[in-house]
């Protein structure tokens, strides 16, 4: 059973987290991403590709539902505007046992960061700048390679 | 052959739009080409595409490197490296 959201609504974790317990799953491991809210942002803005976007995410978790034999993966990201402190995306997997629900997560949310269409703008008072990706995301994501 | 660009982020910023259909010239068939091409328009195109290695590219909702060929691809999008999660 896979699940894939992109919405500009909040989104609840113990829904989720609750709605992928259940088809012989022994094991159910999340991620949860927020904004920071230490570096003096005010607002960040997350824009994305409609369409690619669903389909990459999609892609993801039928690659870790067949890799780790999963009964469940969900994503759900966030996009549009948000606040310090609000959460902006959810991975959730559900597997036989933990390792696999465990890994299956990580694979998720470091894939997630660079093979699918999403780029965030920070606002931090009048002063606004698109966030450079990060070299240390490439290299989470190439060691599930 | 027409052909829709769609740009996200920066790009779409410094280029002005976030969409518009195109007739690619004879001779640009790759995305550098076509990268090339834009950056000739001048103004945000220019300042869009001055650094080519900085741009991202993805044919008909799949991610492509820029040495992709366009071929008979409806769409071609145009951005920066991506940044979510």
């Amino acid at each position: 059973m896979i699940d894939i959201r992109v919405q500009t609504e909040p989104f609840d974790p113990g829904a989720e987290l609750g709605a992928i317990e259940g088809g012989g799953a022994g094991a159910v491991a999340s991620f949860t991403g927020l904004v920071r809210s230490d570096d003096g942002v005010t607002t960040l803005e997350l824009e994305h590709y409609p369409g690619m976007t669903e389909a990459a995410l999609r892609d993801l978790a039928e690659q870790a539902v067949a890799r780790w034999s999963l009964s469940a993966a969900t994503i759900v990201h966030r996009v549009g505007p948000m606040a310090p402190g609000e959460r902006i995306v959810f991975v959730g997997t559900a597997a036989p046992h933990r390792q696999a629900a465990l890994d299956a997560c990580s694979f998720l949310i470091d894939r997630l960061k660079t093979e699918a269409p999403f780029w965030k703008r920070e606002t931090r008072g009048d002063e606004a700048r698109w966030v450079d990706a990060r070299t240390s995301d490439d290299a989470a994501a190439q060691r599930w390679r | 052959m027409a052909l829709d660009l769609l740009y996200f982020a920066w790009v779409r910023e410094a280029v002005g739009t976030g969409q518009e259909r195109v007739e690619l010239p004879e001779g640009v068939t790759t995305i550098s080409a076509l990268v090339d091409w834009l950056a000739a328009r001048g103004g945000g195109y220019a300042e869009a595409f001055a650094q080519p290695d900085r741009i991202r590219a993805a044919i008909d909702e799949r991610f492509v490197p820029l040495d992709a060929t366009i071929g008979s691809a409806r769409e071609v999008a145009l951005f920066p490296p991506v940044t979510g999660g």
